[in-house]
């Protein structure tokens, strides 16, 4: 076993070498990309030559077999060097699925391909108009014709659609009402778009962050059996297997968002000069920030708690809950704080504030809304009754 | 070709930077420390000559952790093995001081063809410990390279150097020799994953000053050729002047005093 000096060794290198592509990568080219809706194709590259979205596929598959410690840790420093690790973090997001479900065929037909940065899996489809935080409601159907599952319905908020080359989707297989157990009946698929011939239809939505967010459209669009991702029904289960994951790597996200405002802010407070002295000097500034910096800190000690379970296998929802709800409050209070810092240049573009503060206020409620993960700790952690 | 990388650990360049209480140095105990950016490039063209020629790259590095950093990013980048010298003696080198220990280091390594070193730090930028260090192992040396071929299985090495003006040279030297490396001559490679875990498993070692087999006075602060009395900021100043008369007339002001005041046409 390795040392843990070692392991932790390894991190510091992981998080410094990460912080170094991204430094090639400025405000400007964010501030561009972000302007002209554009996808970062450059820093993705990067990223993915040097195997760092290829963390969490085994070694045997051509990945780095790492936690998902190690994964929290790139994500956090894309964000903290200035970047949107949403952009690539799908692909951190739906590995879970794919590793722990996936046949042995699915897997060496995918992961290396994924791994070597040929393939893109950074596309997850579950949510629909009429099911959002509701995941057992969703209304898009499968059914399964011979060797053949025929695909309707409609999916929205799709992120990054036209830019991935397979999309994990959820989709029903038996009926909402003939179900008894009514987390039963949904599927996973691991869809090859390249491969489907009709029936899929990607349209853009516009919304205020540049995530190449989509509506999807599923036309009787025909998928083969080989592309269900375990047994019939149990998709939902198979899906929240990973929450835990996207929870984890969704706070770390939100941490290196949180260290960056407050970088931003405790450096303009230093130098910006008002009435002979610097506006850090006044404690009506300085305060918010030294608050804002305490609460990303505290955030982050429930982060690794919570990465530290799920790395050893232990159960984790709790943790993992908790870390999502702590940091992305913790990177919203300190967008804030740098907003009110900055004054009227925080909304001035050339500044960056606002495209970070528009990118962060997303985590708060995405991809779950905090008042769902209150809702998990009040009921299924501290045993209060179900409020719906 | 044997190819010896030498990496000095700087501040972050996105530090701030704090002037300590004796105002001989910054605050550098909490600093987040990097490789200095010449010696990225000089790395790189290092793992460049291996790929094409063969052989290995060591990377060395004097300091205390922050000198371990550099060298565990350098073995991601590519190098096959790593030298640390580790010792307080070490401590308060200046470059006459820094160039004896890591030329004794390189003797000890048992020589290489080629060592490269950034053509000057982040921190002090003065371009000396790699010249210093030629001279300390009695090799030909060049400077400022911004092209570097090696011929004749790495016993001979031709090297483009930058001139004033936009000039360049080629000369020729025979190895081993010691060239310090220009900002700009290739695109560092990032270091991968895969590089990073495999760091972990590479031969890395640690020298201290007895090691090397030199004297307490020759390494370090007591080595030193001279001493550091104060460092400072510079003083900023600003300074509005509106220009009177007639536009020509405060013109020809204004291009008076950008000539002899300001002295910058």
């Amino acid at each position: 076993m390795e040392s843990s000096a070692s392991v932790q060794e390894a991190r510091q290198s992981i998080r410094e070498e990460v912080r170094r592509l991204c430094q090639d990568f400025p405000d400007t080219y964010w501030q561009d990309v972000d302007k002209h809706e554009k996808y970062p194709q450059e820093f993705v590259s990067a990223l993915t030559e040097s195997g760092y979205l290829a963390a969490l596929i085994p070694e045997e598959y051509g990945g780095a077999g790492l936690g998902i410690t190690e994964a929290s840790i790139i994500l956090e420093e894309i964000n903290r060097s200035g970047g949107n690790s949403a952009v690539c973090h799908a692909q951190m997001y739906t590995m879970g699925t794919l590793l722990r479900h996936g046949s042995d065929e699915q897997k060496s037909r995918y992961l290396p391909a994924i791994a070597q940065g040929k393939l893109r899996l950074q596309a997850f489809a579950v949510t629909e108009p009429n099911a959002g935080s509701e995941t057992t409601r969703i209304e898009t159907r499968a059914v399964r014709k011979g060797d053949r599952y025929i695909v309707n319905g409609q999916k929205i908020f799709i992120s990054r659609a036209h830019y991935s080359d397979l999309m994990l989707l959820l989709a029903r297989t038996t009926p909402y009402e003939e179900l008894k157990d009514k987390t039963q009946g949904l599927s996973v698929f691991l869809v090859d778009m390249r491969e489907v011939k009709k029936g899929l239809d990607i349209q853009p939505l516009d919304i205020m962050v540049n995530h190449h967010t989509t509506t999807v459209f599923f036309e009787d669009m025909e998928i083969p059996v080989e592309s269900r991702i375990g047994e019939e029904g149990k998709g939902f289960r198979y899906i929240i297997d990973g929450w835990n994951a996207e929870r984890i790597l969704v706070a770390s996200e939100s941490i290196g968002d949180g260290r960056w405002f407050i970088d931003r802010a405790s450096k303009y407070a230093t130098n910006r000069v008002v009435f002979g002295k610097p506006i850090g000097t006044n404690q009506g500034i300085q305060f918010p920030i030294a608050k804002a910096y305490a609460h990303v800190e505290a955030a982050d000690l429930m982060r690794f708690t919570a990465a530290a379970k799920f790395d050893r296998s232990e159960k984790c929802g709790a943790e993992a809950n908790m870390a999502k709800l702590l940091a992305s409050e913790a990177a919203w209070e300190a967008a804030d704080v740098c907003m009110s810092t900055y004054g009227g240049y925080g909304f001035a573009r050339d500044y960056d504030i606002e495209r970070k503060f528009r990118e962060t206020r997303l985590l708060v409620a995405a991809p779950v809304s905090n008042n769902m993960v209150l809702a998990f700790l009040g009921q299924n952690v501290l045993g209060m009754p179900k409020s719906y | 070709m044997k190819i010896i990388s030498c990496m000095k650990p700087v501040p972050d360049p996105a530090s701030r930077l704090i002037i300590n209480e004796t105002k001989t140095w910054i605050k550098d105990q909490d600093l987040t420390f990097v490789a200095s950016e010449a010696d990225n490039y000089a790395l790189e063209e290092g793992l460049r000559l291996k790929e094409k020629h063969g052989g290995e790259v060591i990377v060395l590095s004097m300091g205390g952790e922050e000198a371990a950093r550099v060298l565990r990013s350098g073995l991601a980048m590519g190098a096959d093995r790593a030298i640390h010298l580790l010792d307080p003696k070490f401590k308060g080198a200046d470059e006459f001081a820094a160039a004896a220990t890591l030329a004794k280091a390189i003797e000890k390594d048992g020589g290489a063809d080629l060592v490269l070193a950034g053509v000057q730090s982040d921190d002090l930028g003065t371009g000396m410990t790699g010249t210093m260090m030629a001279e300390f192992l009695g090799w030909v040396h060049a400077t400022v390279v911004v092209g570097v071929e090696a011929a004749a299985g790495g016993k001979s090495l031709k090297a483009r150097r930058e001139l004033e003006g936009g000039i360049n040279e080629t000369v020729e030297l025979p190895a081993p020799a010691v060239l310090t490396i220009q900002f700009g001559i290739n695109q560092p490679r990032y270091a991968s994953l895969k590089g990073i875990m495999a760091a972990k498993k590479k031969n890395f070692k640690v020298w201290t000053a007895a090691d090397l087999g030199l004297a307490d006075d020759a390494v370090g602060k007591a080595g030193a050729m001279y001493e550091v009395k104060e460092i400072l900021i510079p003083e900023k100043k600003s300074k509005v002047e509106i220009l009177g008369g007639t536009a020509e007339e405060a013109t020809a002001a204004l291009v008076e005093k950008l000539r002899k005041e300001a002295k910058v046409i």
